[in-house]
């Protein structure tokens, strides 16, 4: 058989590696990600994986996965329908089929399609014979006994050669795109350098899958994607989490101040946990508490002491953390809150996403206590939020709840690496050493923040605490007209943020018919359902906020631009009611999903469709 | 006393009293014991010697935890029970605070339980004066996990049917490498212990038997009173006999594995008889044994009951810095964004 094939140019397509939570999926995901983006391809990637370590094999319970969008243009989003799916068994397959549409590959392995693994898996027949899929392209292969064909003289162990399954499926699926072998090749070397039998074998299983596809006749055609045109300069693949991680740390060079986290593991929010503290070298402190109330305590003792205190959690570890919130916001005390939100109620659904939190973060805390209200809106950009967060956190002396989620915290794309010179400064508001004036209240004119007074600085000891203040002085005051001046010079010192934060953007027409609202991790797909919209011919924007507490100056005035306004968010309307109570002058549409699953652009576009036609 | 040897900067000035008086008028009731320990705070800072700004108070929430306002430190009065976890957070960001909680019972043991035991066992170097005065007082007289069985009290109109805890039982459960236990009659005492506190690495428990005189008033009587004290209690001290009593005759000894007291003089029993107290002992055995002792059997065991050495989590935390400083390649933010898979687009 020869290699004649169609190579057919595609500007994107969206791939999804899917088996067992033992099969290694998302490695076999990484490295096509990775692939991709060294041969110039933007991407976002996003692993999508059972709440369990390892539920029952074979089960649809059990289904790993990870998908990565990759393309010559610009990748906001990780995809909603796959082009290709690469399904290592039965009960995968299955459970994917809903993202799928006429004509998707599906790339499989015939040897997992056994009776007990269809059973397990709820399939009655075997869909690759009884006829069920013939609307898909499939490319189905005994994967197993090629891969003992490619190594047979290596003597390698069943188990292992079984598990090196992915591999093969890889290889196929780098032929179908284009892709080579040479950043697997140059992984595999370095991940297993001192086990060269393992090396290759793996490096083989690979080659294998890649030369099996260019023979295999039920490939058509295959396809390439080119290179994106994208801003010089170095690039990496990063996750939201990674990313959120290190705009704190680097909030903590920038602000001179030290790095101090305390927290407690929390899906989907750990990998921020165990991200910064491999960066001791960098001074980090962290702290693993007890449970998200030591957490947060230990940050506040830490800010009080100085430091960049930061804490990380999701939202029944936000839930835990309420009190001592309201002890920063009473104490004036610079404390990064990050909530890396899944789906609630309670332990709700741990391992998926939703922007549910929202209220939780405004609200949620006894008393009147405002704090700065921020979310991230890509995985690269949960470096320059975390990182902003920081530095309004210290320059205004008050918390801020930055929220994420678990899709752009475990999600990747590509990040432009910034030099950190070229990061804004950050200016703590520190006390003067034996500063005659100092007061623990006294407050600056323009932002209101008080002072930080380090405990050891000569001539400033002072008190603070969970008791109300006089201002200024700060002695405990239970004086009801010191109280409600207090109240509301915490109030107006977070809404005076607003001075210091970028002015609210518009994307699309900046008046018209339609105004689109979105806030943190929806971004990508709304801003791709806003271009098609505007393709369509429709005259419509699209405002994203990233700043929600308080919001840009220049909110209502955009507001005003439009006919119509809809707000879209990943919950029943929180946004919106926040909204509604803000600027009640307007009339505001609602388009809402609350499946922890993200917005897919048709249904987007059917709301702004049937506004627009009325 | 000796000097202290640690990284802590001393005040270059000999510090008295006054230069630890806030400004603040102290509120708690006449007759309180938490005043008792507040003149042994103001006593013991300036012979511990300590540049005054590089002392840190923390506390939760209840009578006790009003205590930062009384002294002039840096103080932080936090919310109920995380008084432990504040502290924590104060003194792995500076080591170099000599970082003092003051607790009570309910905010050591029922709300804060959970930061008190992870503290101890982490060995964080903080100095905890439990004031355990065996009520709620702030909330007017509830009862806490301290009081004893049966105590009749505004939540318990026909006693408590709940086993209290024993502070220093908890500790060394904890692992812990400091306990001591004082009367708030006893100021000198009080002071010594403070001292030899500050003196040990790690998380240092001094339970204060504090009487709360409007909603438990003496409830520690029969230990701490004059007419019982002598024969209630047990003041130990390194290196010394277990000796008590008006003419210190009593005694204790180990019979088998058990304590026993005895009277020296009576059924041949010599000094010879008599434990010497071991505070640095590393096996708690004997000092649980200690700590435990209670009415009618035994006195109570005062003083250091345990001083053991072991590393600190805070001394720890510095080490893993500097060896990670001197060994990782990413030294700054701009070597930590260029690491690993990177390229280039031209
Ligand atoms: C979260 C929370 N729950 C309850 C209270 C009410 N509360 C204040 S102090 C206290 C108990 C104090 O007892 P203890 O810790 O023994 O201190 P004491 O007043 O006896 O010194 C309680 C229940 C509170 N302040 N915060
Ligand atoms: S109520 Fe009791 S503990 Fe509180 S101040 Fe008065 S005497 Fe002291
Ligand atoms: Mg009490």
């Amino acid at each position: 058989m020869s290699e004649v094939k169609n190579v057919v140019e595609l500007e994107d397509a969206v791939i999804k590696f899917v088996g067992d939570s033992g099969d290694g999926m998302q490695l076999s995901g990484t490295l096509f990600a990775d692939t991709a983006a060294y041969d110039g391809n933007d991407l976002t990637t996003f692993p999508d994986y059972p709440a369990e370590i390892r539920a029952p094999q074979n089960t649809v319970a059990g289904v790993s996965g990870f998908q990565i969008h990759f393309g010559s243009k610009k990748i906001l989003t990780f995809g909603d329908i796959c082009d290709t799916i690469v399904a290592l068994n039965p009960a995968s397959l299955r459970a994917n089929l809903k993202w799928t549409k006429k004509d998707t590959i599906i790339i499989t392995d015939s040897e997992a399609y056994d009776d007990s693994a269809l059973e397990k898996s709820g399939y009655k027949s075997n869909p690759l014979t009884d006829g069920s899929l013939k609307e898909f392209k499939i490319i189905s292969a005994p994967f197993t006994t090629l891969i003992k064909e490619a190594i047979s003289d290596l003597n390698i162990d069943n188990k292992t050669t079984l598990k090196s399954r992915n591999m093969f499926a890889l290889g196929i699926a780098f032929k179908l795109y284009g892709k080579n072998l040479d950043h697997t090749f140059h992984y595999l070397e370095k991940k297993f350098a001192t086990r060269p039998q393992i090396v290759e074998m793996n490096k083989r299983v690979v080659k294998a899958g890649f030369d099996y596809a260019a023979i295999n006749p039920q490939l058509e055609c295959l396809y390439n994607v080119p290179s994106a045109s994208m801003e010089k300069g170095r690039y990496r693949n990063i996750t939201g989490n990674v990313a959120a991680a290190w705009g704190l740390i680097a909030a903590g060079e920038k602000s001179e101040r030290p790095l101090f986290l305390g927290s407690y593991p929390i899906t989907p929010a750990t990998e921020i946990l165990m991200e910064i503290v491999k960066y001791k070298s960098l001074g980090a402190k962290v702290f693993q508490a007890e449970d998200e109330i030591a957490g947060i305590c230990s940050a506040i003792g830490a800010s009080f002491t100085g430091s960049l205190a930061l804490t990380t959690t999701s939202g029944p570890g936000l839930s835990l953390k309420s009190e001592a919130i309201g002890l920063a916001v009473i104490t004036e005390l610079p404390l990064v809150i990050v909530n890396v939100q899944r789906g609630g109620p309670s332990t709700g659904l741990p391992t998926k996403s939703e922007q549910s939190d929202l209220y939780q973060a405004l609200y949620g805390r006894n008393g009147e206590c405002p704090l700065i209200v921020m979310a991230a809106s890509s995985s690269a950009d949960c470096f320059y939020s975390a990182f902003e967060a920081a530095k309004l956190s210290i320059e205004h002396m008050t918390p801020v709840i930055l929220l994420t989620d678990g899709s752009l915290g475990n999600g990747s794309e590509l990040f432009r690496i910034p030099d950190t010179k070229d990061l804004p400064k950050i200016v703590a508001p520190l006390a003067k050493a034996n500063d005659p004036n100092y007061k623990p209240y006294n407050r600056d004119e323009k932002t209101l923040a008080r002072p930080w007074a380090i405990p050891g600085t000569e001539g400033l000891r002072h008190r603070v605490g969970g008791l109300e203040k006089e201002n200024g002085i700060g002695t405990v005051s239970m004086d009801p007209i010191n109280h409600e001046l207090m109240v509301g010079l915490r109030a107006e010192k977070v809404q005076r943020v607003a001075n210091y934060i970028d002015p609210q953007e518009v994307f699309g027409d900046t008046e018209g018919d339609l105004l689109i609202v979105s806030w943190g991790g929806t971004k990508g797909v709304i801003r791709d359902s806003v271009i098609e919209m505007k393709k369509e011919g429709y005259k419509v924007g699209h405002a994203h906020f990233k700043h929600i507490m308080p919001l840009p100056k220049n909110t209502e005035e955009i507001f005003g631009k439009y006919k119509k306004i809809i707000v879209c968010e990943l919950n029943s309307g929180q946004f919106v009611g926040y909204l509604r109570i803000t600027f009640p002058d307007f009339k505001y549409h609602q388009a809402n999903k609350v499946q922890s699953l993200p917005f897919m652009i048709h249904e987007l576009k059917d709301k702004y469709y049937k506004l627009l036609e009325k | 006393m000796e000097q202290i040897l640690n990284t802590i900067e001393r005040s270059n000035v000999e510090l008295t009293k006054e230069d630890f008086v806030s400004d603040q008028m102290v509120k708690w009731c006449a007759g309180c014991g938490a005043h008792a320990i507040l003149a042994a705070v103001a006593n013991v800072f300036p012979k511990i010697g300590y540049k005054k700004e590089n002392f840190m108070l923390v506390s939760g929430i209840g009578c006790s935890s009003r205590f930062p306002y009384y002294v002039n430190t840096y103080g932080f009065h936090g919310i109920h029970g995380r008084a432990y976890a504040i502290a924590s957070g104060v003194k792995i960001s500076n080591p170099k605070l000599s970082v003092w909680v003051a607790t009570g019972d309910g905010d050591s043991m029922a709300i804060g339980g959970n930061h008190m035991i992870h503290t101890i066992r982490r060995n964080i170097d903080l100095n905890v004066i439990l004031f355990n005065n065996m009520i709620y007082g702030l909330t007017k007289g509830q009862y806490s996990p301290t009081s004893p069985m049966g105590s009749v009290t505004k939540t318990s109109p026909q006693g408590t049917i709940e086993h209290p805890f024993n502070a220093g039982e908890l500790v060394m459960g904890a692992q812990g490498t400091f306990f001591a236990r004082v009367p708030d009659n006893n100021i000198k005492l009080m002071t010594e212990v403070m001292f030899e506190s500050a003196r040990h690495d790690g998380t240092s428990i001094i339970e204060v038997l504090q009487n709360c005189i409007i909603y438990n008033d003496k409830v520690h009587a029969p230990i701490t009173s004059k007419d019982t004290r002598e024969d209630n209690q047990l003041v130990l001290r390194n290196g010394e006999k277990m000796l008590f009593g008006a003419d210190h005759k009593k005694g204790l000894r180990l019979n088998g594995t058990r304590l026993e007291v005895v009277t020296i003089g009576e059924n041949g029993i010599t000094e010879d008889d008599i434990l010497v107290h071991d505070q640095y002992q590393q096996d708690p055995g004997l000092q649980l044994m200690l700590a435990k002792m209670a009415p009618p059997l035994f006195p109570v065991a005062m003083g250091v009951i345990r001083s053991a050495m072991y590393p600190t989590y805070d001394d720890m935390v510095e080490d893993q810095i500097t060896y990670a400083k001197a060994n990782s390649k990413i030294l700054t933010v701009n070597d930590l964004l260029n690491s690993g898979d990177t390229f280039e687009v031209k």
